[in-house]
């Protein structure tokens, strides 16, 4: 639905001395449709310049957007004003803001009617199609209130409410949560989970905090230095081994507690996370193990456990290899020690 | 001078300065508001960048808002002519007041509006709308309360210019202050005239700041502060309730 290829944005912050600051290089993101896609980084990684280069809000310094089939960086046209074919574009894309950016001017539903009025339907379809979408967003009560009256929640609401009256097929999410409290986050991303199921929405949204990855995305790309270091579905992140993402998604850390000993990290995800694998291999194998630290949470949709176990060294290649061929839905990693140990 | 000479006088007086203001006002808000959002639209970074005009305009601004109004007068004299076909009386004075007055509102204009927030505009053309549908939808509207603001400041300049419509025979208040009060010795009706302009003029910035503050009330914001707060002053309940509406 969205493919971003070779995206690169390099700002020129300062002309006189040539200096550049490399916001996106080289970026390759593919969003299918349908899916909640998450792009995860600290701040400055890019993960602004890359939504705002999906709508063209910043012009790419080279490589291609595809939105929905259309090439729009072919339609941006040269300079910074933007064509009626960019334009219309753009209006079959929603935005969310992590600021609302409601006018303080225009109540409610006013502000849910814009891009109608941009669209130029009439009157009568404008408040019709504002009213149900403010229903839609549980605001029906507040149609004829101005934004300064809402509360920051009631306000993105709205904002998601207002994204959505041009009946996109996609919404860009730009820190949609980072301004509420968890509670209204909590609320917002079932809001935004609910309109990506009952619409078929595809959602590509940015944000700083694992936590909206790990409740509402399908997939995620991890962001750093205006690259995307990893990318997949959550499923796939949490397979691979020595995946960052993972790593954060769901921490299960442990240290080894003598040089014959070693850690492993064992995730086990949808059907495996019920089977008892670590009694069976502890009486198959005959060895003992110590369960470091272990978590079961549902990722994605997805349940999955995770623990990292203390085994003795000697055991640990046999241990792996067995557990392949135990149980193949099974994921394992072996982390430490050595570096380049077994993994499979 | 008893009241009933001096009444005559003074009405015409009166009329002859709503008369100037009024149009140059009415011109001025119709020319500065373009231009002032033109300011802006244009500098770098703007939706319309196009550093060159924006120098021109800054330039033309700047020059036109230097000149003191007496000069700029005179300086106008053969415009005003092709304009209104007299360089004497209440119309030839509109003329120099309404070009003094633009570049003065344009500036506010620009001051309003770029203070509009970034986001409200980027967030219209994220929904794919015209830099004509953002400044009707959201740089105008936006910066209403302050620009109305703005506007309330230029009718109060104009009628300080206006004192020295005299001097084109254009009447009005600060016209006969100098003729009758200072060149004549009528020092009461001089203090009259004072009078009645700090009357006007205070009426007119109370006016522009409950217009102003009301638009502030409605959207919230913190609005500028009245001159007169009679409730609110005196009764410190009135300012509880307030921040108690607005947390």
């Amino acid at each position: 639905m969205i493919t971003t290829t070779g995206l690169t944005k390099i700002y020129r912050a300062d002309r006189s001395r040539g200096r550049e600051v490399t916001a996106l290089d080289g970026v390759d993101l593919h969003v299918r449709e349908g899916e909640v896609y998450g792009v995860i980084g600290q701040s400055g990684a890019g993960k602004s310049s890359l939504i705002r280069c999906i709508n063209l809000l910043e012009r790419p310094t080279s490589g291609t957007v595809t939105v929905a089939g259309q090439d729009l960086t072919a339609i941006a046209g040269r300079g910074p004003r933007a064509g009626r074919e960019l334009r219309e574009a753009r209006s079959r894309i929603g935005m969310v803001f992590q600021h609302f950016n409601l006018l303080s001017s225009r109540t409610v539903q006013d502000n849910v009617e814009l891009p109608l009025e941009i669209l130029g339907r009439s009157g009568k379809e404008r408040s019709r199609k504002a009213l149900e979408l403010l229903d839609l967003v549980g605001l029906a009560d507040k149609a004829g209130a101005y934004p300064a009256q809402l509360s920051g929640g009631q306000k993105q609401r709205v904002g998601i409410a207002r994204a959505l009256a041009g009946d996109p097929k996609v919404l860009l999410s730009d820190e949609a949560t980072s301004a509420l409290d968890p509670e209204t986050t909590r609320s917002i991303l079932q809001l935004l989970r609910d309109l990506n199921r009952q619409l078929g929405l595809t959602v590509l949204l940015i944000t700083h905090e694992m936590g909206v990855v790990k409740s509402i995305c399908d997939s995620a790309a991890l962001m750093e230095r205006g690259r995307v270091v990893e990318s997949g579905t959550v499923s796939e992140l949490l397979a691979t081994p020595g995946s960052e993402l993972a790593a954060a998604l769901f921490p299960v850390g442990g240290e080894p507690t003598g040089d014959d000993r070693t850690v492993l990290d064992v995730t086990f995800q949808g059907e495996a996370a019920t089977q008892p694998v670590i009694s069976q291999l502890s009486r198959t194998y005959n060895i003992d193990i110590s369960i470091l630290g272990a978590a079961i949470d549902t990722v994605g949709g997805l349940q999955v456990a995770g623990c990292a176990s203390n085994c003795p060294a000697a055991t640990r290649t046999t241990w792996c290899r067995s557990a392949s061929c135990a149980n193949r839905v099974f994921r394992s990693t072996c982390r430490a020690p050595p570096p380049s140990g077994p993994r499979w | 001078m008893t009241w009933s000479e001096m009444q005559p006088l003074l009405e015409q007086a009166c009329w002859d300065t709503f008369y100037m203001v009024g149009w140059s006002t009415l011109i001025a808000v119709a020319g500065g508001l373009p231009l002032g959002i033109l300011l802006v639209l244009t500098d770098r970074g703007g939706l319309l960048q196009n550093v060159v005009a924006n120098k021109v305009i800054g330039q033309v601004v700047n020059i036109a808002r230097s000149m003191p109004f007496i000069i700029l007068m005179v300086a106008l004299m053969t415009f005003t002519r092709w304009v209104t076909g007299t360089t004497i009386g209440r119309e030839a004075a509109i003329v120099p007041l309404a070009i003094g007055a633009i570049p003065f509102f344009a500036r506010l204009v620009e001051m309003s509006v770029r203070e509009v927030d970034g986001g409200l505009v980027e967030a219209v053309q994220s929904m794919g709308g015209s830099t004509w549908k953002i400044v009707r939808s959201v740089l105008v509207p936006e910066a209403l309360p302050s620009l109305i603001s703005g506007a309330t400041t230029t009718v109060v300049a104009l009628i300080g210019y206006s004192a020295m419509a005299g001097t084109v025979g254009a009447g009005g208040l600060g016209d006969i202050a100098i003729r009758y009060g200072y060149q004549r010795f009528e020092t009461g009706l001089m203090w009259t005239t004072v009078a009645i302009l700090a009357v006007v003029i205070s009426l007119l910035q109370f006016g522009g700041d409950l217009a102003a503050r009301s638009l502030h009330r409605r959207t919230g914001k913190g609005g500028p502060v009245l001159l007169f707060r009679p409730l609110s002053g005196i009764f410190p309940g009135t300012v509880a309730t307030d921040a108690v509406k607005k947390s």
